[in-house]
Formats: C-alpha cells, structure tokens, sequence
C-alpha cells in the first residue's frame, strides 16, 4: 500500500513543480492535471485499504469536477489567446500595481 | 394711525425684498418703487408724529404688541413697537433724510446697472433701522441692529469689484461683530439678571441691581454702541467705509445708522443713570473720538474721508452729551438730528461735487468750484455753517448746548469739546477753501458742471433743514419734550453766565475759521498731496487715521495671527500628524507588502506550494510534539 | 504487484517527460501515457468501474480536448526554456524538492495495518457499489454535479463566442479584394500550387516549384512555416528532374511520341 501512496506523491509533486515552472498555459493546465490524477490515485488505493468505495465514488467526484474545469479553463485559454495572441501565463500579469 | 405703525417697517422690507427677487423687468420702476417706500413711511411716520404731539405729555408713548416671538417658561418676547417722543423723531430723521436720499441716488445712480439692488438695499436698511428705533424689547432691537449692520456691509461694498470697496465692507462688517459681543453679552446680562429684555423693564429693574451689574451692563452696551458708531477703539472702520457709493455715506455712515450708538445710550438711560462708571467711560469714549475724529477730519485730502472724520468727531459729541446723564441727553439727540441734517447735507454736497468731477474724490484736484457748481456750494455753504456752529444755524444751538453741559459737567471736559469746535471750524474752513474757493486744480478733461435737479432738490431741502433745524430749541421745546423718556435734570447754573460762553465758543470757532484762511489762502494748494516725510508729525498722524489701524494690527490682529498659526501648527503637526502619521505607516508597511504581488501566478503558484508545505510541517511538528 | 512496478517507473518517467518536453504536444503524450498507466492501477486495485472512465473520459475526452485546444492555439508557440522570473525555476526545485521527501517519508508512510481488500465492497460487482453509493448518501454531491457540468458547459460557450462586429464577407468581396490586390501589388487571384504537386517531392512540407524551377513559399502551410519544417536544400532539383526527363537512349516511348504527332 505504501508505495501507491509513495508514487501519488512523487506524481503530485513531480505536477506541482510544472505548474511552477512551466509557461505555457496548457502545459500548466496538463501538470494540474497530472496533480489531480496523483490524488485520485491515492483515493483508489485507500479505498483498498480500508475495504469500502468511498475512496472511489471520492475519486469518480473528481473526474467530474475535473472534466467540467478543464472545459471552462481551456474556454478562458482560448479567449486569451484570441486577444493577445498568446498562451504564455506571464504575459497575464496586469493584477499588480 | 399709530396701531399701524408697524407699517412704517413693513413697507420698506415688503419693497426691498420684492426688488430684490424681482427680475429684469424691475430695472424700469424699480428706483421709483423704492422711493415710494421710503416716503409712504416718511408720511406714515409724520401723521404718527403729529398724533403723539396731539396728546397730553404724559401719554405721548405708544406701545403695542404685534405678536409673541419667543415664549419659553417665565422668558417671554414680544415682537412689540414702541412709538415715543424719542423714536417719534428718529422715525423722522430717518424717514425724512432717507426719502431725499433715495431721491438724490435716482440721480446719482442714474448710470448703475444695479440701481434696483441699490434701492432695494436702501429699503431694507430702511427698514431694519426703524426696527431698531421702534423696538421695545433689546431682543427686537438687536435683530433691527444686525439688520443695519448687514445692509451697511452690502452697500459698502456694493462695488464689490473693487478691492478696496470689498475690503472695506469686511471691516466693517468684522469690526461691528466685536462691538456686537458687546451687544449680545449684555443682552444674555439682561435675561441672567432681570429674566426679561424689554427695554422699559431693564431700566427700572437696574435700580434695583448691584452698581456692578449696571456698569458691567453699561460698559457691554457702550462696546455695542462703540462698533456701530465708529467711536474709539472701534473707529476704524468708518474711513474705510467711504468706499461705498456717496448717498450711502451720507444715509448710513453720516445721518443714520452711526447714530444707533447714541440712541442705544439714549434708550438705556436707566441703565446709565444707575451707573456713574459707565457714564464716565461713554464720556472719556465721546472725548477721544471727538478730538481723534477732529485731527484725523484736518489731514485728508479725500474730501469723504474728511468728513468721515467729521462724522466719528460729531458722534463723538453725542455720545459725550449722552454719557452726561439726564442733563445731557436730550441735547445728544438735538445735536443727533440737526447732524443728521447737516451732515447728510455735506455729504450729498460731495457727492454732488464728485458727480461733476468726474468720481474725484480728491480735494487738491478741486478748487473754485463756487462758479461751477453754484446750487451745490450755497447748500454746502449752509452745510458748512451748521456744522461750525455760525450764529443762527442748527449747529450753533445744539454744539453750544453740549459745550455747555460738558463745562457744567467738569471743565477739562467742556474745555475739551471747547477746543474740539475751534478744530472743527478749522478743518471744515480748510474743506471749504480746497474745494470751493483757491485756484482751479482740476485734471485735464475734467468740466465741472451742476448735477440735475433730481439731486440738487434734496441738497436745497436739507440745507434749508441745516438752516432751520435750531429752530426745535426754541424755548427749549426739544428737552422738555424728551423729557419723559430721559427723564429730567435741573439746569445747573455755571460760573459765567450762557450768553458770555455762547460767544466765547463762537471766537474760539472763529479763531479757527480765521486760522485755516490765513493758512490756505496764503499761498497756493498743491494739486498732489504733499509726501509723508515734509508734513508735520500731525498731519501725518491724521492721515494714518492716528495709527488705528496699525494699532488693531498689532495689538488684536498679529497676536490672534500668532495664535492661529500656533493652532494650525498644534493641529497639523499635533492631531494630524498622529492620525496621518498612522496612515503614513500603514502606507509603507503596504508598500512592503506590495513588492511581492508581481502579478505572476506562478510566484503565486509557489507561495501557495511552499505554504503549503509549511502547513504539512506544522502538523508534523504537532504530531511529533 | 507486478503491474504497479513495472507501470510506476514508466509513468514518473511520463510525469518528468510531461514537466520537461520543449514542446506541447510532447507534453500531452507524456501525459496520456500517465493517464493508461493510472488506469491500469485503478484495474489493479479492484477499481474497475473507474478503469473504464479514467480511459474513456479522461484519455479520450479530456485529452482529445487538450490536443483541439493546442492544435487551435498552440502549436505555433513553443516554450522558451529561460526563465523570466528570478529565482523562480531554483525556488521551485528546492520546494518542490522538499515537498516530495516530506510526502514520501511522512504521508507514504501514513498507512499502517492490513490491507482490507475490496471483495467483500465488491460482492456484487464494482460498478454496483458504485451505484449504491452515488444514488444513496452521495445523491445530493450527484445531482450538483450535473448543474457544475451545465454551468461549465454554458460558460465554455460564452468565453469562446466571438461577437461578429462586421458583417460576414461574401464570395463577391473576397473575390473583389482578390482583383484589386491583383491591381494593386499583382499579386496572383488564384489558388496558391498545393504544396510539392510539380516537384520532385509531393509531401506537405515542400514548397511547389515554380515553372523557371524557383521554389514557392506560399504553397506551404503557415504553420509548417511558423514552426520552421519547412524542408529546403533543393538547389539540385532541376537538375535532377531534368537528368530524368532526359530521354535514356534506349527509350523511345513516351518522349519522342508527342514529336510524332506534329
């Protein structure tokens, strides 16, 4: 069991760190991706462990809430770029003084 | 007709306002109107006079209530009038003297755009000063105070676009506020002390007070008379005023509203009979400005700056009449009346003489005028001749009577007022010499000429008045026909006897008179005043208004400036500076704040994370603890 | 077991490849492979309801979408690899560093006692315990979900609507512009060559050559361009056409029949 746990966290934060250091805006979206992934992963395994489906309809949750994220972020994605013709997420930078 | 007396100050006010709200269309009628006001309350006035007279002496005080103003507990006023001998002849005076000035200004404000306005603020002047005269109560008399006071102000500076004339109308009105705390402190007195500020109460409910009351009252009401009559230390702003149109001058600052001092002494006579220190105060005041007034009257070349000097030095006479007591008082309105006669006579003359000199005001740049302007130099010469006290004119009998009450009084005090004719007579001749007789000083096109007879019909009338008005003495009318109101005092007999003193102040004039001819028809008058540094100390003296302005300036004005700079100071530095200094800090402590918000998500991705892992390690920590 | 140890290596190796690809599309395949490799685990692990939806929505839905979006918007921008916040790649390491050691020594080693299996949860066969669970005390979280795909989906559709602020250009227009851009620059109102049709090379990537034997630009696609896949160094391809075209001497036919003929 430890190493489904041991790899949802190295997953999660293998994502984390692409969210940090990458710029184009879909990557990031797919490293949240991979993020949300490692947690379900974790869902699954724990709901072995503890021998009921909670863990799994908590994971099926988050697919939902994943697929319905993704649609809306790509929508914003897709807007930007048609404004300012790029997917770079440092060019949105304009809330600061 | 007396129970409708009150429309002796409706009329005006109802007139003034509407022409006031009125639109362009009034620019038309609007002069006549206010005309019309004026002399529907003259006639008003006559008809209530003449039914007083009809009366026996005893019942010749009307009174009646018009409504209750204010009633709170035992405190109780009426909006009441009443119509004695005393404001019987103020109604006249004022009436009178103002009904031929609103005929003259029709003339001489022919070419105002705002001669509505101007008619309008005569009217409600008018109007407010009635109020003061007929008030029985000092609260009423107080509103008809203030009315005067802001009426005075707007017409000072009914020229507003001059600085000077705005300037001046600010110091009027701020100077009269002083002597009005005077006012409304001894009005608050009044109500702490006797529960009630109705004036025929007051003066019999003082007799019953401590002297200390009545002279605190005393002095308070001479502070009030003190601003509104121009008398020292409140002089100052009188000079200043003459920056107002001339019918103004001669209305408010001659014939009217400078006297409301007088007649509030007058009116409280109680309340100086009850005190011997305030009668010694109005008397040392009347001294002063009589002789200050004189000198300043001596060294202007500004011919309605001299006889603003002349008007402070004449109030100032008055108000040394009235501080005499009962003796005194009724020569104080004697010599009030037949001022206002000459006075407004003298000033309408100048306004006469500016009206064909093209607004000069200067006398150097007169001179022969005589042939120019003849209807204007005979009123001017009667004018002249009351005011310096000629045998037979009004001046003569009621200066004579002051002079002679005032020896009979104390003899430094008479001699005072003794010497303060010669200089009269000295500064008047002087006005005379520049203005009428010496050579032609005039400007380049400059061409004197006579004024319409719109204004020189008021001039002929009250130099007929000037002429005439000694005649109220005959038998000694006036003072027994005050003398319910002020009460009576016996004729104290002097050393020598009136007819010797009568002709000893006549040469003393004379040597005066004689004086200021040698001096101005010596040699010629220069055409520019002389500089500062090659007249003598008192000239000098007078033309600075013998420093009263510098005084106030650095006896009231640069230490109040300190304070108020101090103030500012202890506020912004003190109070502020807490309260913005709080918020400076929480502005740098923001600016620190602020470096970090770089407006990229991913700096902020990474704070989130590493928070994150901060809260982790907490809750390890926790655990482990 | 066997599966997960041959699978994790594979999928870390996906998850570095999806953080450290130059270019998107390398990224989303690194991506999928994760996503299969996820879904074996799920099989794995008595999970086999969510088996089939982690392949069917997220390797064929939500990834489809992701190519769409990047084959709309991003396949003409690559990533530059320097970093234009300060600190920010060093920081991140470092974080993301000590994350993952606190995670892996102290959240992997959270489990303790046996694993309970799911047979018993599984009795009647996953998707029914599923089912027992989403329509029993999770109805409620359920039915919500429906309204966030609903608003997701409206809201998708607002942001990528385009209000028309000019009116639709017609045939006639765009043919009129054609002309007077004709007139004006002279430049060509017809078709630009499909990319390679007359050359030597009749794939995508090469321009057509023109008849003096100049290759054309414009035939190529611009995203081909952007991307610099273009494919150049032709110079010798006249020569070698016409090295074919040469008639061998042995051969006749076809080149000589046309000659005949006139």
């Amino acid at each position: 069991m430890t190493e489904y746990i041991t790899l949802s966290m190295i997953l999660f934060t293998i994502g984390a760190v692409g969210v940090l250091v990458r710029r184009n805006a879909i990557v990031v979206f797919m490293c949240v991706e991979l993020m949300l992934n490692a947690t379900n992963l974790a869902l699954v395994a724990f709901s072995r462990q503890h021998g009921n489906l909670d863990g799994q309809v908590a994971a099926f949750f988050v697919m939902v809430v994943a697929a319905a994220e993704v649609v809306v972020g790509l929508a914003i994605i897709v807007s930007i770029y048609r404004t300012r013709r790029t997917t770079t997420v440092d060019e949105a930078s304009l809330l600061k003084l | 007709m007396l129970e409708l007396a009150w429309l002796l100050v409706a009329v005006p006010l109802v007139s003034g306002l509407g022409l006031l709200v009125w639109g362009k269309e009034g620019d038309r009628v609007g002069h006549l109107i206010g005309t019309a006001a004026s002399s529907f309350s003259f006639i008003v006035g006559l008809i209530c006079f003449f039914q007083i007279l009809g009366r026996d002496e005893g019942d010749r005080s009307y009174s009646k209530s018009l409504f209750t103003w204010i009633e709170a507990g035992p405190f109780h006023v009426d909006m009441a009038y009443t119509f004695d001998q005393l404001s019987g002849l103020f109604v006249l005076l004022i009436t009178g003297v103002g009904t031929l000035i609103h005929v003259y200004s029709i003339g001489y404000m022919e070419h105002d755009a705002r001669r509505r306005r101007f008619f309008a603020y005569l009217n409600i002047f008018i109007a407010s000063m009635l109020t003061l005269v007929l008030a029985s109560d000092y609260l009423v008399l107080f509103l008809g105070w203030e009315g005067v006071g802001l009426a005075s102000y707007l017409l000072i500076g009914f020229w507003q676009h001059k600085d000077s004339a705005a300037a001046a109308a600010t110091k009027a009105f701020v100077v009269n506020r002083v002597g009005d705390v005077g006012m409304a402190l001894a009005i608050m007195l009044m109500f702490a002390q006797f529960g009630t500020t109705a004036i025929s109460e007051v003066n019999v409910s003082v007799n019953a007070a401590s002297t200390s009351t009545a002279t605190a009252l005393g002095l308070l009401l001479l502070l009030g008379a003190c601003g509104k009559s121009a008398q020292v230390p409140l002089q100052s702003w009188l000079l200043d005023a003459m920056e107002g149109p001339t019918p103004v001058s001669a209305l408010i600052h001659a014939a009217t509203m400078v006297t409301a001092g007088v007649y509030l002494v007058v009116r409280s006579n109680g309340v100086f009979d009850a005190s011997e220190a305030a009668r010694n105060a109005v008397i040392a005041v009347g001294l002063v400005t009589l002789l200050a007034g004189a000198w300043i009257g001596c060294a202007k070349d500004d011919i309605k700056k001299a006889l603003a000097g002349s008007t402070m030095s004449q109030i100032g006479y008055m108000m040394l009449a009235a501080g005499l007591g009962p003796a005194g008082y009724a020569f104080a309105i004697f010599h009030l009346i037949t001022h206002g006669f000459f006075k407004a006579n003298l000033f309408l003359g100048a306004g006469s003489i500016m009206h064909g000199m093209d607004d000069d005001v200067e006398m150097r740049h007169y001179g022969a005028l005589r042939a120019a302007m003849p209807v204007t130099f005979i009123t001017f010469l009667f004018g002249y001749l009351a005011i310096i006290g000629f045998p037979g004119f009004s001046g003569f009998f009621s200066k004579d009577k002051i002079i002679e009450t005032a020896f009979g009084h104390s003899f430094w005090v008479g001699l005072g007022a003794l010497v303060g004719a010669g200089v009269t007579g000295f500064y008047m001749t002087r006005m005379m010499m520049m203005t009428f007789f010496s050579e032609k000083r005039w400007k380049e096109d400059v061409h004197p000429h006579e004024s319409p007879k719109v204004m020189t019909y008021p001039l002929i009338a009250l130099g007929a008045l000037s002429l005439l008005g000694g005649a109220m003495m005959l038998g000694g009318w006036i003072t027994d026909f005050l003398e319910p109101v002020v009460g009576h005092a016996e004729h104290e007999e002097l050393a020598i006897p009136a007819w010797l003193l009568s002709v000893l102040i006549t040469l003393v004039v004379a040597v005066g008179v004689a004086l200021s001819y040698v001096l101005y028809s010596r040699e010629p008058i220069a055409a520019e005043t002389p500089a500062d540094e090659s007249v003598s100390f008192f000239s000098r003296a007078g033309r600075h208004e013998l420093y009263g302005n510098e005084l106030n300036e650095a006896v009231v004005v640069r230490p109040t400036r300190h304070l108020t700079r101090f103030l500012v100071f202890l506020d912004g530095k003190g109070v502020d500076g807490f309260v913005t200094g709080l918020a400076d800090r929480l502005g740098d402590a923001s600016q620190l704040l602020r470096k970090p918000q770089t407006g990229f998500v991913r700096s902020y991705a990474l704070s989130i994370f590493g928070g994150s892992l901060v809260v982790v390690l907490a809750l390890l920590a926790a655990r482990l603890a | 077991m066997t599966a997960f140890w041959i699978l994790a290596p594979i999928m870390v190796l996906a998850a570095l490849g999806l953080v450290l690809a130059r270019k998107a599309v390398h990224a989303a395949l690194c991506l999928a492979i994760v996503m299969i490799s996820l879904a074996v685990l799920y099989a794995a692990q008595g999970a086999p309801f969510l088996f089939a939806v982690q392949i069917i929505v997220y390797t064929g839905a939500i990834m489809m979408l992701f190519l769409f979006v990047l084959m709309l918007v991003g396949v003409e921008t690559s990533d530059s690899l320097v970093e234009t916040i300060k600190g920010q790649r060093l920081m991140a390491t470092v974080v993301g560093l000590l994350f993952g050691i606190v995670g892996v020594l102290v959240i992997g080693q959270a489990v303790t006692g046996a694993v309970t299996g799911l047979d018993e949860a599984n009795a009647n066969g996953n998707p029914y315990g599923i089912a027992k669970l989403l329509f029993g005390p999770y109805v409620l979280a359920f039915e919500l979900t429906s309204a966030l795909l609903i608003t997701a989906a409206v809201g998708a559709m607002v942001l990528a609507h385009r209000e028309r602020l000019v009116p639709r250009r017609s045939q006639a227009d765009i043919s009129r512009d054609r002309m007077r851009e004709y007139a004006e620059t002279g430049r060509h109102p017809g078709n630009p060559p499909t990319p390679g049709v007359f050359a030597r090379h009749n794939a995508v990537d090469t321009p057509a050559l023109l008849p003096d034997g100049r290759p054309m630009p414009e035939s190529v696609s611009a995203s081909l361009v952007a991307r610099g896949q273009v494919r150049d160094g032709f110079d010798d391809d006249v020569d070698d056409i016409a090295k074919a075209i040469e008639p061998p001497p042995h051969a006749g036919w076809p080149f000589d029949q046309e000659g005949d003929d006139q």
